[in-house]
């Protein structure tokens, strides 16, 4: 215990540190770090609120900016956006009844019956109650659970990293709604497009086409923002705009007493399911929003009341998706393996800073590990602030109508995709991958997989290729009784597969996914 | 035959046109389309050996599994009942294609604050409404934002003013 208290503490320092830096031409001292937390979390909640834009979408236009920032500064603010949204999604469910962010669909369910009970106060407070609260324990679970399994991964060799990613990649299309068929095929599309670009081993170009800005590959940066950006500008277009805010009615910020006494059982359940789910390669929070609720209808002696606005029905998922968005740092700060599609572009992040993510970042770069971590404590604590005392100020944001909103969007993610290498031919990419990204789901196939696998592609080429060279061709190398870890995780990969494809089973996954939307 | 499922049968076709055209690419085109043109038209990579893979290897066993599965999807639609496909809305997708197209291709040439109000119309148009006031309000707003952040604030490379003057008066 002492050692984590320790490393925390070299966390907190870095986070609080005082640096000179150059803004605007002036020299001044200032403690950057906790500034970037700050901008991370205001631009979280901005874009968590407003309906529209994810926080996939906004890191990506936001890391061609990042180049400038310390590797440490970087970081930190991108990871406030992420578990940002988190609080902000809940405070546009609960007022318009939209998710503004997909992790906090469930939360419509209840927390707009509250609203409209006159309510809205209490369920955006206990929202904010619940995240505050996840946040900080699943802080302290990624500060407990990240350094035995970075040790373990350190022992990893090619052959276990490839069974890793298949494992990873498995697990984040069989917890993924939708078809199974179609989200595989949509990871080994993506594992294809990342292989676009000079083969490191041999040098030869492939799949360039002769165009010569494809020498380094496709970015990932443009994938994502046109697969998510572009087809969620697109998609929020083909919708008439019509909403119903409640503003005048929030009213009151404070819960009863009777609401505090029945949140605290649904917050604690909440949290542990949450904080399991986040580690899982392919969780995080959405998934953990989805696992709390219906847990909590199942076991709560108020589950006649779901639907009707329960505070339950608020309380767990909102505190669930918060410490999922947490722990799902887990896999990336040990393993370097992305479990959704922000941890992803996390891993960009990094190697845009020249870090090469996996488990030496912890012990070769302490302060940025832990400052990291304890970043993430400070920014819950800073989002309680920003979002209960100034939900007035959000609320407004929602009156926005989105005919101004997605201009800008726009013009934000072609400026930053037109930064990464200063040519036209990125854009046409990203428009590119818009229309992919529409058609995609116009047919059913969901993007995040193809991120995924887009990331991934390469690094699995290279450990198949590392793994295969040192067993002298030998296939069976992967599950032989020699490498026991790489044999585990790829049964552990082919069981879920097995079991997911079970007609009973398959059919109970479709009822779960079809009840809660 | 019927197609139960709309979704499916096309997105069945996407991938195995996917698949296979990774396949094509990374082996080149086969020995007998070569003799029918008379050239090779696409040279591909070196498939290598289990040991040692070469850049075929890879994209090949890939792009297999790909068009395989997209079969699976395929012949599954013809059995298990689906959704149809959406209808796709050709305006958004066209006009926001187009203007971050504008944008990119306008950049050099006129500077950053003509490509942003060009991408700021263009993409407007696509949108429900389109009122000219209001669109060119913003446009000044979003145009002089971008300077101000990206080029002063974040210093990125990019020109301000159009090519053709000489002096830009925002440096």
């Amino acid at each position: 215990m002492e050692g984590i208290f320790g490393n925390l503490a070299i966390g907190f320092i870095e986070v609080f540190k005082l640096q000179s830096v150059t803004v605007a031409g002036m020299a001044m001292t200032l403690p950057f770090n906790i500034l970037m937390c700050l901008i991370g979390c205001l631009l979280g909640t901005l874009i968590g609120v407003l309906p529209g834009i994810g926080p996939v979408a906004t890191i990506a236009m936001l890391l061609p900016v990042t180049f400038n920032l310390s590797p440490i500064a970087a970081l930190i603010m991108l990871a406030g956006i992420y578990y940002g949204a988190q609080y902000g999604g809940s405070t546009t469910a609960i007022l318009v009844n939209l998710p503004g962010e997909s992790s906090s669909v469930v939360t419509c369910l209840d927390g707009y019956q509250m609203a409209r009970q006159g309510r809205a106060g209490p369920a955006l407070a206990t929202a904010a109650i619940g995240s505050f609260f996840a946040g900080c324990v699943s802080t302290l679970v990624v500060a407990m659970f990240a350094p035995p399994l970075a040790e373990v991964a350190l022992k990893f060799g090619p052959a276990e990293y490839f069974s890793l990613m298949v494992l990873g990649l498995v697990a984040a299309v069989v917890l993924a709604s939708g078809s199974l068929i179609k989200a595989i095929a949509m990871v080994i599309l993506g594992l294809l497009l990342g292989l676009v670009g000079t083969d490191v081993n041999s040098g030869v170009l492939r799949f360039a086409f002769g165009i010569s800005e494809l020498a380094d590959g496709i970015g990932f940066v443009t994938v994502a923002m046109g697969m998510f950006g572009i087809c969620e500008i697109i998609a929020n277009l083909e919708q008439k705009e019509h909403r119903e805010v409640f503003t005048s009615k929030v009213g009151s910020l404070m819960p009863t007493r009777e609401d505090f006494r029945r949140m605290i059982a649904p917050v604690l359940r909440g949290t542990v399911l949450g904080s399991c789910l986040g580690i899982l390669p392919g969780g995080g929070a959405l998934l953990a929003s989805f696992g709390a609720y219906t847990l909590e209808k199942k076991v709560s002696k108020y589950s006649h009341e779901f639907g009707k606005g329960a505070i339950e029905g608020v309380a767990a998922p909102e505190a669930a998706n918060n410490a999922g968005a947490q722990t799902s740092f887990i896999p990336l700060l040990t393993l370097g393996i992305p479990s959704n599609a922000v941890m992803a572009l996390m891993i960009g992040a990094m190697m845009i800073q020249g870090i090469a993510p996996g488990p030496q970042v912890m012990t070769e770069r302490p302060q940025l590990f832990w400052g990291m971590i304890a970043s993430m404590w400070v920014g819950n604590l800073m989002l309680v602030i920003l979002n209960l005392p100034l939900i007035g100020m959000w609320i407004k944001l929602l009156t926005v109508p989105y005919r101004y909103l997605y201009p800008s969007i726009l013009l934000f993610m072609a400026i930053g995709v037109f930064s990464i290498s200063n040519q036209p031919f990125d854009c046409f990419l990203m428009a590119l991958f818009g229309l992919l990204g529409y058609v995609c789901v116009k047919l059913g196939c969901e993007p995040a997989p193809l991120i995924l696998g887009f990331i991934l592609g390469p690094l699995m080429e290279e450990n198949l290729r590392r793994a295969m060279l040192l067993s002298r061709g030998d296939p069976w190398v992967f599950i032989s009784p020699s490498k026991p870890i790489s044999m585990g995780f790829l049964i552990a990969a082919a069981a879920l597969l097995v079991i997911i494809a079970l007609p009973a089973l398959r059919k109970k996954r479709q009822e779960v996914f079809v009840e809660e939307t | 035959m019927k197609i139960k499922s709309q979704q499916d049968w096309w997105a069945g076709l996407m991938f195995i046109a996917f698949g296979i055209f990774f396949i094509v690419v990374a082996l080149g085109t086969p020995e007998f389309f070569d003799k029918m043109v008379g050239s090779r038209l696409i040279p591909g990579y070196q498939m290598g050996s289990s040991v040692r893979m070469g850049p075929a290897y890879f994209p090949v066993v890939l792009g297999g599994i790909l068009a395989a599965l997209g079969l699976l999807v395929l012949l599954d639609s013809l059995v298990e009942d689906g959704e149809p496909v959406a209808k796709f809305h050709f305006r958004p997708l066209l006009w926001i294609g187009l203007s971050s197209l504008a944008f990119a291709y306008l950049l050099k040439p006129l500077g950053l604050v003509l490509a942003s109000v060009a991408l700021v119309f263009i993409s407007a148009y696509g949108g429900h409404e389109f009122k000219w006031k209001e669109v060119t309000i913003m446009s000044v707003i979003l145009a002089a934002f971008s300077v101000l952040v990206f080029v002063k604030g974040l210093s990125l490379p990019f020109p301000v003013c159009p090519d053709f003057i000489e002096v830009c008066p925002i440096r």
